[in-house]
């Protein structure tokens, strides 16, 4: 009997493509992704573990740590509401303006967080809209933990909004309508009808959120005043002791965000795992598939 | 070009898919592959393409050995379920596309010459400009075949072609895909899971179960002589009632059928509903009438026979019957199979 | 209007509304009335400056740059994903959202620790001659890092769910495979490689974190216009900070606009009768 290939080759499984490719990835992947990350762990325990915990130890990198974690703490519950709550809005009815809700939504995506940062400033600021009204009450907005709190919100806003409305948009409206026609309240339907259909992706919305505030570090730069020990989130701090030529404490500070988005990025494989996060994807379906729906 | 196919093997993983399958194709032939799905009627007809290879067996056009040619040098049209049109290509650009990345050079006024004729054997003239999202499934259909057509195939092979359509345009499209047939003379093989698209179109019907030909022959053969239980049965409706066998006779309770050839011992009569006859007294099988149900080529009686049963046949729309009525099933034709 | 079935949409449109107008619209209407009000002369004076045109040609440019090699790498690296099985791959895939989750200031302090004169990279590079800290080339580096994923994640799904029977059709009509990739499987990815490309270029142009700890900073030479912004700011020249970054956000809105536009017209073949 001949031998038989197992499978007709598709295209580019020629074995000269196929190595090329793979090896060129691998070998940008490494230069440019993998190897910063090896970077950050070396160099912030270059001069051992002792040194490292004594780094993080220091009041001001303390600090730094708390005030970002509470800054995350209130924007990112915060953002998950807004996110649901315009997800609702959206996909369960139809409203004039329905369409430009959804693109206003998507524009801090593309905007640069400087821009936001200025932005917040004109209008809190003391050269802003609502500068010295604010001071005559005496309420700190800016260079105070509101400022960040705000300018970490615009950044993070479309992120949990943007994984579940495809989602929902998916879903449709029938399962909330049956269980209205059931004689359920809103509150009900969606919290024993939507809420189990969309978990895996809220989740998967609010660690995205979550680490992009904990990591925010243009806009923040702008609204905090960057006061030691006081306005320095972690990214800011890192910053401060690197420009202060305290490399290895910048690391050690740096390691512990590294450290996070590995976390992040396990949180997210297994997400993806139980179906989040596809639909979140830019929604352009394969042609093909949209014209095989049609069909059939 | 005869297509013959030797001792062909095809396993997935740990499915094995298609089990020693033999079968020729003569020049000119249009056969249909007929099975339930998951009968390897579609892995027969890729391996035939090229798009699947064979694990083992051969496969040869006339003399040519092409069980390890790749797809794109044997040679073959091949019609997708879905047709696989190329969503950002005109209907023109699709069918031109086989000529266009041909080693054969032909010029543009060739190209756009024989894209126009094609669409006019299709009878999809004046729609070349238009996208495969524009234009209705049926025209779809036509614009796979076109494309197809235009690299001369030496066989045309077509996948469940008219599975995605309406029963109506369905009817159309196959006795016009016979037409062309007969136009072209082109070597065709085509799958299908519905036996009467196989029957209305095929000079050939072959019949697979489980990765085996279960039966071939002309559709005259297949229906009349069905080889077994299992080829009666996919054809079309069956009543089936246990009986046994002695000399040759099928008995069930009151009702004989000849059972030449068959051994003493339990069977199984198989009849379809035309052939059952109903009369409210005589010889039969006693039965009472559960629901009659009207069609407009005559009535339908669901009855159920005195061993509990349900049996379906089919009377003439003139005959007075209603549901609890009392009488007797005659087997006027039946199959006998013996129970394995 | 179709008659409202379901309940809640006063609370969660109300919700919606405000916190769109309070987070996003406000501050951005703050920032485009205070370039406003600087008169057209004066607002052209300051973003027509030698310096902030200077700071517009290094971000634009290496954007470009930065997203020309990453279409190329991510349209490769989506490619292997996909279609190869290899040692390593689910690793690889992970690795590819670490530019996400990665915080952009950490990224910077690491690719310029990577890339500097005594770095593992830098090192080798100079020997040759090649210096990337402190250059345009380090400005690209770190853009291509924060942006690599939008090219390899939008066109991932869509190579994945790319029906094979169009490849094969196109194997039986006697392509090869540079034939197919360029005619078939290229035009079906234009779509999602536009749209990664620009949410690339976009996120390129708008880049501080990772860029600002690598580039140098040289005024008019390795200064991006996002870095003029807060240079400005910082010497309270709250008229020039406001003018530069309504420059970066009107881009992003043309930004915004071209990208729906050419996915409109990329998938013109998709409109109905």
């Amino acid at each position: 009997m001949a031998q038989h290939p197992a499978k007709p080759p598709r295209v580019g499984d020629k074995p000269a493509i196929r190595w090329t490719l793979i090896a060129f990835v691998v070998f940008f992947g490494s230069l440019l992704v993998l190897a910063p990350l090896l970077v950050i762990f070396t160099q912030a325990f270059a001069l051992g573990i002792g040194h490292f915990a004594e780094t993080i130890a220091l009041p001001d990198t303390r600090h730094a740590i708390f005030l970002t974690v509470l800054t995350a703490l209130i924007a990112v519950p915060l953002n998950t509401i807004f996110g649901i709550a315009a997800a609702w809005a959206i996909t369960k009815f139809e409203f004039w303006g329905r369409r430009f809700l959804l693109i206003v939504i998507e524009i801090p995506f593309s905007i640069s967080p400087v821009v936001a940062g200025v932005a917040y400033l004109f209008v809190y600021g003391l050269q802003g809209l609502f500068g010295p009204a604010l001071q005559s009450a005496e309420i700190q907005i800016l260079f105070a933990l509101p400022g960040i709190v705000l300018a970490s919100m615009f950044v993070t806003a479309p992120f949990v909004a943007r994984e579940l409305i495809p989602l929902m948009q998916a879903q449709g409206r029938d399962l909330e309508e049956a269980a209205t026609s059931l004689g359920a309240s809103g509150w009900r339907t969606f919290l024993t009808v939507t809420l189990p259909n969309i978990r895996w992706a809220l989740l998967y919305g609010v660690v995205l959120c979550n680490a992009r505030v904990m990591g925010e570090f243009g806009a923040v730069s702008v609204v905090s005043g960057k006061i030691r020990g006081q306005t320095n989130t972690l990214p800011l701090h890192i910053e401060l002791l690197y420009h202060d030529y305290n490399t290895v404490g910048a690391f050690a500070a740096a390691s512990i965000l590294a450290v996070l988005a590995l976390v992040t990025i396990v949180a997210k494989l297994a997400l993806e795992r139980r179906g989040a996060g596809r639909a979140g994807r830019p929604a352009l379906a394969s042609p093909t598939v949209a014209i095989q729906e049609k069909t059939s | 070009m005869k297509i013959t196919l030797d001792q062909v093997v095809k396993t997935f993983d740990t499915f094995r898919a298609v089990h020693g399958v033999s079968l020729e194709i003569e020049s000119g032939e249009l056969v249909a592959l007929l099975g339930p799905s998951g009968s390897g009627k579609t892995t027969i007809l890729r391996m035939v393409a090229g798009l699947e290879y064979a694990d083992a067996g051969s496969i040869h056009f006339g003399d040519e050995d092409a069980t390890n040619i790749p797809v794109r040098e044997r040679g073959v049209g091949f019609v997708f379920q879905h047709y696989a049109l190329f969503p950002h290509m005109t209907v023109g650009e699709n069918v031109a596309f086989g000529m266009k990345v041909s080693k054969v050079r032909r010029s543009k006024d060739e190209i756009a010459r024989r894209v126009e004729d094609l669409l006019r054997l299709v009878r999809l003239e004046g729609l070349g400009n238009r996208f495969p999202t524009q234009i209705s499934g049926g025209q779809r259909q036509r614009v796979a075949l076109a494309r197809a057509l235009a690299v001369d195939p030496k066989v045309l092979l077509l996948d469940e072609p008219f599975g995605a359509l309406d029963a109506n345009v369905r009817r159309d499209l196959r006795r016009w895909l016979r037409e062309i047939h007969d136009e072209l003379g082109i070597t065709t093989l085509f799958v299908t899971h519905d036996q009467e698209e196989a029957l209305d179109l095929a000079d050939r019907v072959v019949i697979l179960n489980e990765g085996r030909i279960v039966q071939q022959g002309t559709p005259e053969d297949v229906c009349r002589r069905p080889g077994s239980a299992f080829v009666m049965k996919f054809l079309g409706d069956t009543n089936r009632l246990a009986g046994t066998a002695t000399g040759g006779i099928a008995r069930v309770s009151g009702a004989t059928v000849p059972a030449p050839g068959v051994g003493d011992g339990p069977v199984e009569i198989l009849a379809r509903p035309v052939d059952l006859g109903w009369a409210t007294a005589g010889d039969g099988i006693p039965a009472q009438v559960a629901r009659v149900i009207d069609q407009p080529q005559g009535r339908r009686i669901l009855a159920r026979i005195e061993t509990g049963e349900a049996v379906e046949l089919d009377v003439p729309a003139d005959m007075q019957v209603a549901a609890s009525d009392h009488g007797y099933v005659s087997i006027l034709r039946g199959n006998v199979f013996p129970v394995s | 209007m179709r008659r409202r079935i379901l309940p809640g949409l006063p609370l969660s449109l109300g919700i919606t509304l405000f916190y769109v107008a309070l987070i996003v619209a406000l501050p951005l209407g703050a920032l485009i009335f205070k370039a406003a009000s600087l008169g057209p002369e004066e607002y052209w004076r300051i973003v027509s400056s030698s310096r902030a045109i200077a700071s517009y040609r290094v971000t634009a440019l290496s954007a470009l740059a930065a997203t020309a090699f990453g279409l190329v790498f991510g349209l490769a690296l989506a490619w292997v994903l996909v279609r190869y099985e290899f040692p390593g791959k689910r690793f690889i895939d992970a690795l590819v959202d670490l530019p996400f989750a990665l915080p952009t200031a950490v990224a910077g302090i690491a690719l310029t620790s990577l890339f500097a004169q005594n770095g593992w990279l830098g090192s080798i590079l100079a020997s040759v001659g090649i210096q990337v800290v402190y250059t345009p080339l380090g400005i690209m580096v770190a853009m291509f890092f924060t942006s690599l994923p939008f090219v390899v994640r939008t066109v991932q799904p869509v190579l994945e769910d790319l029906d094979p029977a169009l490849e094969e059709a196109a194997q039986s009509l006697g392509g090869s495979d540079g034939t197919i990739f360029l005619r078939v499987i290229l035009p079906l990815l234009t779509p999602a490689l536009l749209a990664g490309l620009s949410l690339s270029f976009a996120r390129s142009l708008g880049e501080f974190g990772a860029v600002i700890f690598i580039a140098g900073n040289r005024p008019s030479s390795t200064e991006i216009t996002a870095l003029l912004a807060f240079i400005r700011l910082e010497e309270f020249n709250y008229s020039a900070a406001a003018a530069i970054a309504s420059v970066l956000l009107f881009t992003a809105f043309v930004m915004l606009a071209v990208t729906n536009y050419l996915q409109a017209r990329a998938l013109r073949y998709m409109a109905r009768a």
